[in-house]
């Protein structure tokens, strides 16, 4: 391989962005040396086991993808706003639509969702930390490795181009020859084992590690939410998992399970692919309907309507995300029956979506509505997700899906569930638990104004695809001629991204400006709410509860603000706690240099890298480590501080 | 002694031993393929559960519940994904 063949050359963006990366990579190293912040960032970060502090890093990388899936966003509704645009090349824009999907889903959404339920779940029930601290630090430099190892295609050996799908026979090695979808592969197996590893490790906390009288019937609805999406996630990854290794050895090591020669199948890629594909929308969906959930019972001021019915249709969803997902792709050969079958469990599922949507609203109903940035992002979704939902619909009649298959009706379909339901969902979450974490509150007007820019710009933006799909445009076209009539509504559409921009750009500044300006010393409970994670001080200490709380209800934590009674009490007693450990950012970085030799098939390094990462497997199994306890006095210490009492010494 | 000796397990343990070898007949004589499957498949079923409730110890568990529970959900999903391939890759399959 020759040096312009591994560097992506020839394309000026490309320049400007290895340029930003050199800088950025040099920047960051020398700030750290000058503000000699090294230890810092070390001892409370890198190699934390905190919860919260690995979703806020969950959170922050989210953030960080977010303007990378962003960029490509833009770039593409750039490309296409108007006729014969040579913006961007097919290829370039082929390599932009795949990056876009693959980092909002995987490296954005995801994470995100991971993030707020590492900050919260243990809280939520009343737990000092999950249930394997140092699993969970595991999780996120897999993930994270996993992230920049994908990232870092688009400068080095160029990024994969077969869609965020990568359906075979055009994911070959025939049909892409370069390493773009090895890097694909790659990347997301490790990160997929993060995401496996998550999936366990909260299932394991949520039914082992409930405050003691939580039965599972008393748990937030956000706790059940995750629950599960934990159990989707521990069924659907393998098999993802398994049909990567399958891509892996096809592309690299010269099988045929997908590709065409040698009684191949390509469409059983699809098939994997899917069977993965479908659970993962509920993985990213049901979490925000627990966050939703949340905020609409505190900010209506009236507890969950039909919390068992809330339930039961969860779980009727996750069974059924199992037996839906033929559906994506219905015109590529299968008989009528497959299709009817098929079609009839899709429009199953709008059945507890539905029982859902209405237990939202009778929660609405003669509560004492406060509209607070969460509960404006909450109230969107409502509308907004039903159209999304009655599309996805339209989509699931077989015959009537041979009209709208890979048209933009389908792109605006999957934007308007995913945007409203998690994108909204996981700000809204964002904004609400932001004080728990943090000890301040997130600028309210700022958080309006980017919520009104976001909303009325998301329909701006996708609206207008509905009906250029209607009219024929199919998805991922990189250009049209003018004769189509498709540039008017593309033009609106470009129109609607650039306030999206606006509406992230001030949600970005209002982090900023609460950093600097908000005011700190605020309640422990700002929101006035319900759940146990509400009970403990914001910021939370490293410990959470000092004393664990007892549950005898639903919303604990609201009814004994009303009568006036403490969850918890009893005398403090030492506090035993997990020590930090290098070894997952250790491990998380052998990932990532084994998954670079692996994408490049240089077997030498790969295999050192291999056996590196089995090493930091074995050092684990022989190392003694018992954590650590706080003691009486320091819990008492922080306890004081938190209060805001002076110290007695 | 008696007490002390786990005839239980040892039974279960040379019991499993005997579906090994009942399964290996199925490669041994020159069986039709439909006889041989159905063999492997209920020595094989009867083997999960042998290691399951013998030597995994499901019912001792004090959460038995949710173990069966957890059980019955990666049979339905396994199930579903392996005749749901079938069903739609195969079998419903129009270009065949």
């Amino acid at each position: 391989m020759k040096w312009d063949e591994f560097f992506v050359t020839g394309e000026p963006m490309i320049y400007a962005a290895m340029v930003s990366i050199v800088v950025v990579s040099l920047a960051i190293p020398i700030a750290l040396t000058y503000f000699k912040k090294w230890n810092w960032l070390w001892t409370n970060w890198l190699t934390t086991v905190d919860h919260k502090k690995i979703g806020v890093m969950y959170i922050l990388a989210a953030l960080l993808m977010l303007f990378r899936g962003g960029v490509d966003a833009i770039l593409m509704r750039a490309q296409t706003a108007v006729p014969d645009n040579g913006l961007l090349d097919g290829q370039h824009y082929n390599e932009i639509f795949t990056t876009h999907g693959v980092v909002m889903i995987l490296f954005m959404a995801m994470p995100f969702i991971i993030g707020l339920m590492n900050v919260v779940i243990p809280l939520q029930i009343g737990a000092r930390d999950v249930a394997f601290p140092r699993l969970n630090a595991v999780s996120f430099w897999l993930f994270f490795s996993g992230a920049m190892l994908f990232n870092i295609s688009f400068v080095i050996g160029g990024s994969p181009d077969a869609g965020w799908s990568a359906y075979f026979p055009l994911a070959s090695l025939e049909f892409s020859p370069t390493v773009g979808n090895n890097y694909y592969a790659i990347a997301l197996q490790i990160a997929g084992i993060g995401t496996l590893l998550t999936g366990i490790n909260f299932l394991v906390t949520i039914l082992k590690m409930r405050a003691p009288g939580m039965t599972l019937m008393k748990m937030p609805m956000f706790t059940w939410s995750v629950l599960i999406t934990n159990v989707i996630i521990v069924f659907a990854f393998p098999v993802l998992t398994v049909a990567l290794a399958l891509m892996t050895l096809d592309r690299q090591f010269g099988t045929q399970f997908f590709a065409m020669q040698s009684g191949g199948m390509d469409m059983l890629w699809a098939n994997l692919f899917w069977v993965w594909g479908h659970p993962e929308v509920y993985i990213v969906i049901l979490p925000a309907f627990g966050i939703y959930s949340e905020i609409i019972s505190t900010f209506a001021r009236k507890n969950l309507y039909g919390y068992k019915s809330m339930v039961v249709s969860m779980v009727a969803i996750s069974l059924l995300s199992f037996v839906v997902w033929a559906h994506h792709f219905y015109t590529m050969g299968h008989g009528v029956m497959v299709n009817s079958v098929f079609s009839i469990t899709t429009m199953a599922i709008a059945i507890p979506t539905g029982v859902k949507i209405f237990n939202w609203l009778f929660t609405l109903r003669k509560g004492k509505i406060s509209f607070t940035t969460p509960m404006l992002y909450s109230l969107a979704f409502i509308p907004i997700f039903t159209i999304g939902g009655v599309t996805g619909v339209m989509l699931a009649m077989a015959s009537a899906d041979y009209q709208y298959h890979n048209t933009m009706f389908l792109v605006a379909h999957f934007h308007y569930v995913l945007i409203p339901g998690t994108v909204f969902a996981v700000i809204a979450g964002f904004h609400f638990w932001f004080p728990k974490v943090f000890g301040f509150m997130l600028n309210e007007k700022l958080g309006k104004l980017s919520f009104w820019f976001i909303a009325i710009s998301f329909n701006v933006t996708f609206f207008p695809l509905f009906i250029l799909g209607l009219n024929g445009m199919t998805r991922r076209m990189y250009t049209y001629s003018e004769s189509t009539g498709y540039g008017p509504l593309n033009m609106l559409s470009m129109v609607g991204a650039v306030g999206l921009t606006i509406g992230f750009i001030i949600l970005v500044y209002n982090i900023y400006w609460s950093v600097r300006y908000s005011p700190r010393n605020i309640k422990s409970d700002p929101w006035d709410a319900r759940s146990l994670e509400w009970s403990t001080h914001s910021p939370v200490p490293e410990y959470n509860f000092a004393l664990i709380p007892t549950v005898n209800r639903l919303d604990a934590h609201w009814f004994a603000k009303k009568e006036g009674k403490p969850l918890a009490t009893g005398k403090y007693e030492p506090i035993h706690m997990p020590n930090n450990s290098g070894l997952p950012i250790i491990m998380g970085a052998a990932f990532f240099f084994w998954g670079f030799f692996m994408v490049f098939s240089w077997w030498i390094p790969a295999i050192v890298f291999g056996v590196v990462i089995l090493g930091t497997l074995a050092y684990r199994t022989f190392e003694k480590d018992h954590g650590h306890y706080i003691s009486v006095e320091e819990i008492e210490r922080t306890e004081k501080a938190l209060r805001g009492e002076q110290h007695e010494n | 002694m008696k007490q002390l000796f786990p005839a239980q397990h040892v039974m279960g343990f040379l019991f499993s031993l005997l579906l090994s070898l009942v399964a290996l007949v199925a490669v041994l004589f020159d069986l039709s393929f439909a006889a041989g499957m159905t063999i492997l498949v209920v020595t094989a079923l009867v083997q999960a559960g042998l290691q399951l409730f013998l030597f995994m110890h499901v019912k001792e568990n004090a959460e038995s519940k949710t173990l069966y529970l957890n059980i019955l959900y990666a049979l339905f999903v396994g199930l579903v994904t392996i005749f749901g391939t079938l069903f739609a890759m195969r079998w419903g399959y129009m270009v065949k």
